[in-house]
């Protein structure tokens, strides 16, 4: 499996990462040796293995359906980097694509 | 007279329940320490001086005015510890070693934290990291470089290096990690402390920065077992915050370290012996476990068959892991924000922050998440997953414990795997499937190599079984020496 420049920047497309040509012949080189050592992997016949997902022997975790306190819409929003009237501002979502 | 930094934490805070010595004391003796070594070794990303002293002087009027049960009910009153900048920290800056989140105050403790504070902690500061706890010696930390304190030319192991330098080189009594795959038990192992990874479930990741929330653990690491014990006391146990937390019942953990290991059955697994090691290191694992032996342990030879698939699994999943918990990394509702007029141009400029091995681990894990390669390498290794679950489950129908080396080297170089993933990713191959299986795992010393550097012992206990791990641990380390020696730091 050779990953090529122009499938690096698909990945970095569908994870919203703006890669340098540098970085993306870089991760190229790099992920293809990574992925090369995944492959030892398919020497396991796994087709009667169920999989983890988590070790634990938990299901369907809930707690009382009672409110807890919110936290303050000035707490939630002390971290922002921009906010208007009590919310988090942010750039046109629409338009641009 | 011991500095007041060389004391372990119990020792310290047997002498604050003493009297002889006050909280303010000690915590100005670790940040005198902190001030006089951290410039070199770079452990701490933040210290909270101004706020530890008020802490310290208010644990000292507890403790002055205190009833019959203070001890009891605040077990770690005016004990300075230090916490991993991955930990939320209401107030407190917290980065995870990141330029993303530069600038970022909780608005909320981590259940840790919280649980700490209600048992009297004075918090020292926050140590430095690999970024978002990816990597095997803290170079990926976006602030600083740190050293470890046994020898400054080399790193201290990761991603928890700042926690762990600090409690080597005294400038905490204690401190937290966290540990994906090994990075609470390699830095510690580094730096010739003592470190612990509970069972998966055992301790609220609540207020944890998520990295690999299927293996993710918060650990304590501090000179000695019996430190590590009385920390995990506090921290451990079941929260509503955190689905994954279990509701197992907590012992008390200290109480627990009593008692031989006459007749435990100590397992060796054969695959964790093989080529790589370093000499001196299998060397000291071995005199380790011939050691237990002489203390009544018996020692059984033991398989875990799918050990060599520990490492390709792990980088499937942890960072499939991480390129989903990172999507929330976008500068909008906190860190920094890089504007760029339209929403996806500002998500991509802002995401530009991360630094190289966090974008490279979010590229494998989206790429193994994607449609068509799913199947092949993340659906792949969660059923490999299972397999390696399957081996300690049986390996601990036959054992107590289970003994090997934390990693196969000791403390490598500053700069010498930085170019080469693969080979740093080969640090972790002895710790991953311990996060994988989700059963506890613990560092202790066990010796130093030519170069003086320290060795670890790691062992290895079933699921929520850290009692018996932790007597293991404490029968070797209280008839050993190599836990008392410290580091003189060339600053």
């Amino acid at each position: 499996m050779e990953l090529t420049h122009e499938q690096i920047r698909q990945i970095a497309e569908l994870a919203k990462l703006d890669l340098s040509a540098e970085e993306s012949a870089l991760y190229a080189g790099q992920l293809t040796n990574i992925l090369r050592y995944f492959e030892r992997l398919q020497e396991l016949d796994t087709s009667h293995i169920p999989p983890t997902a988590s070790v634990l022997p938990l299901k369907n975790v809930l707690r009382p359906d009672v409110a807890q306190p919110p936290l303050p819409p000035a707490v939630a929003l002390a971290n922002a980097a921009d906010t208007d009237a009590g919310q988090f501002r942010v750039s046109a979502v629409l338009g641009d694509e | 007279m011991t500095s007041l930094t060389d004391l372990t934490l119990s020792e310290a805070l047997a002498q604050l329940r003493a009297r002889q010595i006050s909280s303010v004391e000690l915590t100005r003796a670790y940040l005198a320490r902190i001030e006089q070594t951290d410039r070199t070794l770079g452990a701490f990303l933040s210290v909270t001086a101004e706020r530890a002293l008020a802490d310290a002087a208010a644990a000292d009027a507890a403790r002055a005015t205190g009833g019959d049960n203070l001890e009891r009910e605040r077990p770690l009153l005016g004990v300075p510890l230090a916490l991993k900048d991955v930990l939320s920290t209401k107030g407190i800056e917290t980065t995870c070693g990141s330029k993303i989140l530069k600038g970022y105050q909780p608005v909320f403790n981590a259940t840790v934290v919280q649980r700490l504070e209600a048992a009297g902690m004075v918090l020292l500061g926050k140590t430095n990291m690999d970024e978002f706890a990816m990597g095997s010696s803290t170079e990926n930390s976006a602030y600083s470089l740190a050293r470890n304190p046994w020898d400054v030319t080399r790193v201290p192991g990761g991603s928890s290096g700042g926690s762990a330098a600090a409690v080597a080189a005294g400038m905490c009594a204690g401190a937290l990690g966290s540990d994906t795959g090994g990075s609470v038990r390699l830095p510690a192992s580094y730096c010739g402390i003592t470190g612990l990874k509970p069972s998966y479930g055992r301790v609220s990741r609540y207020g944890l920065i998520a990295f690999g929330s299927s293996l993710d653990q918060i650990g304590p690491m501090a000179r000695t077992v019996e430190d590590v014990a009385r920390i995990l006391n506090v921290i451990a146990g079941h929260d509503p915050l955190d689905a994954t937390s279990m509701p197992t019942p907590v012992p008390d953990y200290v109480a627990g370290l009593q008692g031989n290991i006459q007749g435990m059955r100590i397992g060796i697994p054969r695959e964790y012996f093989g080529a790589g090691l370093q000499p001196e290191v299998e060397t000291a694992v071995r005199a380790a476990i011939r050691h237990l032996e002489a203390l009544g342990a018996q020692v059984v030879e033991i398989s875990l068959p799918h050990t060599e698939y520990g490492l390709p699994v792990y980088y499937i999943i942890a960072p499939a892991e991480a390129s989903a918990n990172l999507a929330r990394f976008d500068g909008i509702r906190y860190g920094p924000r890089i504007e760029k007029g339209a929403m996806w141009p500002t998500y991509k400029a802002t995401r530009g922050l991360f630094g190289p091995e966090v974008k490279r681990r979010i590229i494998i894990g989206t790429y193994t998440l994607s449609a068509g390669y799913y199947d092949a390498y993340y659906g792949k290794a969660q059923a490999v997953r299972t397999l390696i679950k399957q081996d300690f489950e049986k390996a601990f129908e036959q054992v107590d414990v289970i003994a090997a080396a934390v990693a196969p080297t000791t403390a490598f170089k500053i700069g010498q795997n930085v170019n080469d993933p693969l080979q740093m990713y080969l640090s972790d191959v002895l710790t991953i499937s311990l996060n994988l299986a989700g059963v506890p795992g613990i560092s202790v010393p066990c010796g130093f190599d030519n170069h003086g550097l320290p060795i670890g012992l790691q062992l290895i206990g079933a699921a929520f079984k850290e009692d018996v791990l932790l007597r293991a641990a404490q029968a070797y380390q209280t008839t050993t020496e190599w836990h008392h020696k410290r580091p003189e730091v060339k600053i």
